[in-house]
């Protein structure tokens, strides 16, 4: 049998009510890679990032055709506990998402649910995911505080941390950095390179120096179809589809 | 000339806004100056806490009415939280869109009745099941005309405000942030309790307080099915005799028995004080928890 990576997907076409949004897209994502989705606004980069963990399912008017493999187990078959396929990914949205809680508890939230484990053991997995997100030393004497009250760029850190301590396989970002400054971006960004260690990445974005900054494989989605998919250094220095180079060269957006 | 007119409007604008403030206040020592007369004449205890009730010797005990008005709101909130509070939640997290298309409408035409419908309605159903078939089985016999009977036609009438209100609450909780709980492998129900519920508290408690106020003074309705027996009431299954109805009743009329007018000016001023001690009491809660989730 075929060594296959830890997300595959075949053939996987979206609609939202008739419109159908992606069509035919068949990718098998590397692991321990960070994976860029590149393309225009409304190619449907975000609808493919949460059709693998199957964000999409409580919209009204969604279908989608076509398998996504999650470790060899299609996530569209009826039998799959959809539960178990969110908690091998974490997610990273556009703008931070901050449970309405305290610090503690975002990062907490995951553990508790899934587990249970005891207050010692809990404290110190919460310790262990903020350090994890570079963010343990800013926060360590106010854990109790509500979450809200950090700044946008440790929110989304501390999201990182919160989707971390879940244990997950792989890191979902949707633009992860677009609601933050340049700062923020680039520590998260660093975040992500240091996290392909241990964990499959996959990160929608349309900053496309962003992409060669941190892509190793890249795919390039235009009006709902899967144009181009590589090496990011293959992709950069020559595309094989005339799209792809018109994209990569500004013409189209 | 510009100056003066921009200055003009910023004052009858004032004015304007200062009107209502000033109205309930207005209102609250109009109340009082018609019951000084019997506030001069009869003991304090004995008008707030006696539940002697004969005018015609009289006795001016409000201790009845007052409780009757805390009993048939405090069942309906029993009954009409809950309820609604899962309404509002299915409706806005698990309802496919076009029952909730359907249903909102029609929830907010609930509201819009007028309270005598809900009277007669009150009247015709839930008396009689209330006496027929819920008082037997508690093995209590009863006319049906009880607090609960009030408790229910009265829940059903804060139904509306709470649902929309809250559903108005769910609405403004961001999508992302259940995507967020979803996406570490929460279920949908645990999504609702730790994230939606949670950030919407604030939200909740004033949907509750808006169907409280409108309990209290809701009139019409439980003065057709809560029997108006002005005595204290023992358990749910008995009569009660609310402030407003007691008002409601009984205004314009004996008016020649002495004291009565105050006696009932004084009825309202209470009425005018509970739902005020309410919503003071309301506006704290809501300001420790907004302290509290900042």
């Amino acid at each position: 049998m075929e060594t296959r990576t830890h997300i595959s997907v075949q053939d996987l076409s979206v609609y939202f009510d008739e419109l159908r949004v992606l069509t035919d897209i068949s990718i098998d994502i590397p692991d321990h890679k960070i994976t860029v989705i590149i393309g225009p606004s409304g190619c449907g980069k975000t609808t493919l990032l949460k059709s693998l963990n199957r964000l999409l399912d409580p919209l009204d008017g969604v279908r989608v055709g076509g398998r996504v493999l999650v470790d060899g187990i299609d996530i569209y078959d009826p039998r799959t506990e959809v539960t178990e396929v969110r908690k091998k990914m974490g997610l990273l949205s556009q703008r931070p998402q901050v449970l309405p809680m305290s610090i503690y508890d975002n990062v907490a939230y995951g553990p508790r649910i899934h587990n249970h484990i005891d207050k010692k053991r809990l404290g110190e997995i919460v310790e262990h995911y903020l350090h994890m997100a570079g963010l343990w030393e800013e926060v360590k004497d106010r854990l109790g505080e509500p979450a809200s009250r950090l700044s946008v760029g440790q929110q989304q850190r501390l999201c990182l941390a919160r989707g971390l301590a879940v244990g997950p396989e792989i890191i979902l970002g949707d633009e992860p950095t677009s609601a933050l400054d340049p700062q923020s971006s680039q520590n998260v960004e660093r975040r992500l390179i240091e996290l392909k260690e241990e964990y499959t990445v996959i990160v929608v974005t349309h900053i496309l120096r962003q992409a060669k900054r941190i892509a190793d494989y890249i795919a390039f989605l235009y009006l709902g179809e899967l144009v181009e998919h590589g090496p990011a250094a293959e992709v950069f220095a020559n595309p094989k589809n005339p799209r792809t180079r018109a994209y990569l060269t500004g013409e189209i957006s | 000339m510009r100056i003066l007119k921009d200055r003009l409007a910023k004052r009858t604008m004032l004015v304007l806004t200062a009107v209502p403030t000033f109205l309930v206040l207005l209102i609250l020592i109009g109340l009082f100056i018609r019951a000084r007369p019997i506030l001069a004449q009869k003991p304090f205890f004995s008008l707030f806490f006696s539940s002697a009730w004969s005018p015609l010797k009289g006795d001016f005990g409000l201790l009845p009415f007052i409780m009757g008005t805390l009993w048939v709101t405090f069942v309906s909130l029993v009954l009409a939280v809950p309820i609604s509070l899962l309404t509002a939640v299915y409706l806005s997290e698990y309802a496919p869109l076009s029952v909730r298309e359907f249903t909102k409408p029609i929830i907010d035409l609930l509201a819009g009745l007028p309270s005598v419908i809900y009277g007669v309605w009150g009247v015709l159903l839930v008396v009689p099941l209330v006496g027929r078939v819920i008082a037997p089985l508690f093995g209590v016999t009863s006319s049906g005309y009880t607090i609960l009977a009030g408790g229910i036609v009265l829940a059903i009438m804060i139904f509306p405000t709470i649902i929309s209100v809250s559903l108005e609450v769910f609405s403004s909780i961001p999508y992302p942030m259940r995507e967020a709980s979803l996406s570490l492998g929460a279920t949908k129900w645990e999504t609702v309790h730790h994230v939606v519920l949670k950030k919407g508290l604030q939200g909740i408690i004033a949907a509750i307080v808006l169907g409280l106020s409108r309990a209290f003074g809701e009139t019409m309705a439980v003065l057709m099915v809560v029997g108006n027996i002005p005595r204290l009431p023992g358990s749910v299954f008995d009569g009660g005799y609310p402030l407003p109805a007691l008002i409601a009743n009984n205004y314009g009329e004996m008016m020649s028995v002495p004291l009565y007018d105050a006696a009932l000016m004084l009825a309202a001023a209470v009425l005018l004080l509970v739902v005020l001690f309410f919503n003071v009491l309301a506006r704290l809660i809501l300001v420790r928890v907004e302290r509290r989730a900042a």
